[in-house]
């Protein structure tokens, strides 16, 4: 048995009791329609409900609520948070209902959804949660019976007399657990007792998405509530100087329009950068509001430099031979061992903007009174959004609440906090209740998008085709995407990072694996082209790179444990029986490591009617336990097609600062006819603590797809999107 | 403002609307039916989808003037109890992340099966492939309009 000090005392328990429990039932009812689809059937709804501890609250008919923490944004962490804590409460899963936890910082920690660590960060807080109120539900019944807690057992929520007859629901003694001790330590199962982890249990909203029941911020509603909607400066370098402000107020439907300022004085790392003046209007309808946008007349002022895509690239070429780069790693002696090398093959990757395109667009809900604001809305960082808002209106932290709806597609946008602060600027400025929403227009032309890269590899091998030396130099707007410690680094004998950042007032930030989603692509190409040069196969030769960096590593750390990527790229390997060859079938492998889970994949391919379509990929895993397998293979699943599609068709270009693709006319996504047809997960099994799923399936799929398509094409793809624009629609 | 008759889900509405409004607005904004998504009002994503007289239609690109008298179906109204066989095999396979995009693709996948009960790979990406799913969740709606043609 594992113990676990449980960290917390009376005072905290109640504190959330009363934010978590009360405070969202009655204040927010629109959120109580934010509870899990899963009605437990059989089990009549609680005439009083007992709060057991801030995650848990169980009804006098048996049914447990349990607390999702954490922003949902499609990774499934409504379903896989709770299911945490229902395995250590032992209680039965058909009795459980979900509800969103309202941002609490004084009960909860890392309240957001970003770098795959929801579930990583949670693990242990999540457990405890569950075995703390399962013993105090043990303990009240051992102090009903009078009977030492030893003598109970627990299955299902009904807990037993292990000597006699009786038995009791946690249902009927959860009135008595409110009362007893707070545990200081608790036991936490062992993991071969797991009950529900690592069984595939269905995503609790899944009814209630099929049925088109309002779950997201744009479906937020509040009697009384206006609509708003912004209009920012036409190009980055410009902003707003003023606009015919009369005309469009007089217009059909609107209340007001004004200009709002959301520049904040210590601006954090996920604040706005780009647009703080912007035009608001305020309206009755959507449809209102979006003819007066059309309506508008602005001048607009050009304050920094209107930059374009040409621009863009001669800038980051010139960067990279300009040799002004910092020096991330050296091992050995690079220089040296190139020149002393049989063979040395260069090669140069590049990748453009691209936005986050969440299908839903952003939106937020703000009510901003004299003295409060409370803001509802899609957060991946309700944190920080308290902390710019506290900031922006002048406000305590204590007197903003903020509460998160189900997330319409996150991908690292919503970690940025614009929208919301521009909702709570607007709301201040109009003097009532509103939901801001962006156009599609808006939200891809407004975006953080992911930078764009370039980055240098050179390889150098000996005469018996031995990797001797390696080195990258990477740059990119406004930062490199070169991570010195990781593969090859360990496994090469004379290696060098190096990295060199270029300005841009293009606005960017995280982007579903951020750099990894290019280095991947990069480097796991030139690691097969480097193969290729050597006259070995792609996986051998990785193998035996993972071989030196296991037995005899190079250098100081490397971020990687080379056990287990070997792990993924062999199981991978079993699982795709590489090796096999199939007429007209053109296979790529890639193997990433990056937000401490190890995922490999092959890629079959076939050329039909002269454009590549994707057959099967296999997807090999290690991301310690896996707590909902079938939840865990979507993810994965989704990142394969999220990474093909944007590595195939998206980029986002400029010219003079204005982004030229603005909707799905000309912005191109992955669409059905080009998603692979069939895609095989499997997972490493083992007992390590879970890591995050929600990124580390996207960066392989980019380099399995680059060298698959060599194969059918004979050509090697350095730069991206490999399919130049093509729209295809239905 | 001018007012329109709709039937909408075998209901009648009458709303007061402009002219040109899009359907997908008079869904959302005047009678709530917020199942019906906003993706980018220019029929490219499918997020907004309805039937509109047993049709799959981009209820965006469709004026409330010319929505007027024709039998009208959302998300809300595709069954009664949430149990078309195409809902049914959503749920068998899990399909949705983030589910913005799945009423759209629910309510073309159910136009599909009903012109189409038994299609090919290739008929579902042509029916399909003006919906866009940006988590990548393509694979299980194929495996699940297949399930569904068989419920
Ligand atoms: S919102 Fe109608 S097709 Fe995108
Ligand atoms: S499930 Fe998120 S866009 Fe389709």
């Amino acid at each position: 048995m594992t113990k676990i000090r449980t960290q917390y005392d009376r005072r905290s328990f109640l504190k959330i009791s009363a934010a978590a429990g009360g405070g969202m039932l009655i204040g927010f009812s629109w959120l109580t329609g934010c509870v899990s689809s899963s009605e437990p059937e059989g089990l009549a709804i609680p005439n009083e409900w007992f709060e057991i501890n801030g995650y848990i609250k169980i009804g006098d008919t048996g049914m447990v609520t349990i607390y999702s923490p954490n922003p949902e944004i499609g990774q499934n962490v409504r379903t896989s948070m709770p299911m945490i804590v229902a395995e250590e409460l032992d209680v039965d899963w058909k009795n459980v209902v979900v509800e969103q936890a309202p941002l609490n910082t004084g009960f909860y920690q890392n309240q957001f959804a970003g770098g795959s660590l929801s579930i990583r960060l949670s693990w242990n807080a999540l457990r405890m949660a569950g075995a703390t109120a399962r013993r105090m539900l043990l303990d009240a019944a051992a102090k009903e019976w009078n009977i030492p807690v030893s003598d109970l057992t627990v299955a299902q929520g009904v807990i037993k007399e292990k000597n006699g007859e009786r038995s009791i629901g946690y249902g009927e003694i959860a009135s008595k657990a409110v009362g007893m001790e707070v545990p200081e330590e608790v036991e936490l199962k062992e993991v071969k007792d797991f009950k529900l982890i690592s069984t595939s249990v269905k995503n609790v909203d899944g009814k209630k998405i099929v049925t088109g029941k309002p779950l997201f911020g744009l479906d937020f509603q509040r009697e009384g509530m206006h609509l708003a909607m912004i209009q920012h400066p036409p190009a980055f370098g410009m902003t707003v100087k003023d606009f015919n402000q009369d005309e469009i107020k007089s217009m059909p439907g609107i209340k007001d329009a004004f200009i709002i300022d959301t520049s904040l004085e210590k601006p954090g790392r996920f604040d706005e950068i780009g647009f703080k003046q912007l035009i608001a209007i305020v309206g009755d309808s959507t449809w209102q509001l979006m003819k007066a946008k059309k309506a508008l007349k602005a001048n607009w002022e050009v304050v920094g430099e209107l930059e374009d895509t040409q621009m863009h690239q001669d800038r980051m070429e010139t960067m990279l031979a300009s040799g002004k780069f910092q020096q991330g790693r050296k091992d050995g002696d690079t220089e040296a061992a190139f020149k002393k090398a049989a063979k040395v093959i260069e090669r140069t990757y590049s990748a453009p903007f691209i936005a986050h395109n969440t299908m839903e667009p952003m939106n937020f809900f703000a009510n901003v009174t004299d003295d409060s604001a409370e803001l509802i809305g899609p957060t991946q960082q309700p944190k920080a959004l308290e902390d710019s808002a506290a900031q922006l209106l002048n406000l305590p932290v204590e007197n903003i609440t903020v509460n998160m709806t189900r997330i319409g597609g996150g991908f690292g946008r919503r970690l940025y906090q614009h929208f919301g602060i521009e909702a709570a600027a607007i709301s201040k400025k109009f003097g009532g209740p509103i939901k801001l929403i962006y156009t599609r227009e808006d939200d891809m032309t407004q975006g953080t998008y992911r930078p764009t890269y370039i980055s240098k590899y050179k390889a150098g091998l000996d005469e018996n085709n031995n990797l001797i030396a390696f080195s990258v130099q990477g740059t990119g707007m406004p930062e490199s995407a070169v991570f010195p410690n990781r593969f090859p680094a360990g496994a090469v004998e004379n290696y060098t990072a190096e990295s060199v950042a270029e300005n841009t007032n293009i606005t960017t930030g995280a982007w579903r694996a951020p750099r990894s989603n290019f280095t991947a692509g990069a480097e796991q190409a030139f690691i097969d082209e480097v193969a290729e040069l050597a006259g070995k196969d792609p996986i051998d030769f990785r193998l035996e790179l993972f071989d030196r960096a296991i037995n005899n590593p190079v250098g100081g750390r490397h971020e990687y444990e080379a056990e287990r990527y070997a792990g993924v790229l062999k199981l991978v390997k079993e699982k795709s029986n590489w090796g096999e060859t199939k007429p007209g079938v053109h296979r790529g492998v890639a193997a990433y490591f990056c937000h401490s889970t190890y995922v490999a994949e092959v890629i079959d391919l076939v050329m039909e009617d002269g454009e590549p379509k994707i057959k099967n990929v296999w997807c090999a895993v290690d991301c310690g336990i896996v707590v909902n397998p079938d939840a865990a293979i979507n993810i994965i699943q989704g990142g394969v097609v999220d990474g093909v599609g944007h590595a195939m068709y998206s980029q986002l270009t400029f010219n003079n600062g204005a982004p030229n693709e603005m909707n799905f006319d000309r912005y191109q996504l992955i669409r059905h006819s080009q998603a692979p047809e069939k895609i095989e997960v499997f997972f490493v099994q083992n007992e390590i603590e879970p890591t995050g799923l929600g990124e580390p399936g996207l960066p392989p799929a980019i380099g399995a797809l680059a060298n698959a398509l060599y194969g059918a094409t004979g050509k090697r793809y350095y730069k991206q999107p490999f399919v130049s624009y093509q729209p295809v629609t239905g | 403002m001018p007012t329109f008759n709709l039937k909408i889900n075998n209901e009648n509405h009458t709303v007061e609307a402009d002219m040109d409004t899009s359907l997908l607005w008079v869904l959302r904004d005047t009678l709530g039916l917020v199942g019906t998504k906003y993706g980018c009002g220019i029929g490219q994503c499918g997020a907004c989808t309805v039937h509109v007289d047993g049709n799959a239609m981009r209820s965006c690109l469709l004026q409330v003037s010319q929505a007027s008298g024709m039998e009208i179906t959302t998300i809300e109204g595709l069954s009664k109890e949430g149990d078309h066989p195409v809902q049914q095999a959503w749920l068998e396979h899990d399909v949705p992340q983030c589910g913005y995009c799945q009423a759209g693709q629910i309510m073309t996948a159910a136009a599909l099966l009903k012109n189409n009960p038994n299609p090919s790979d290739k008929d579902i990406e042509g029916a399909m492939n003006g919906n866009i799913c940006r988590c990548g969740t393509y694979v299980r709606i194929k495996e699940a309009i297949k399930t569904a043609s068989k419920l």
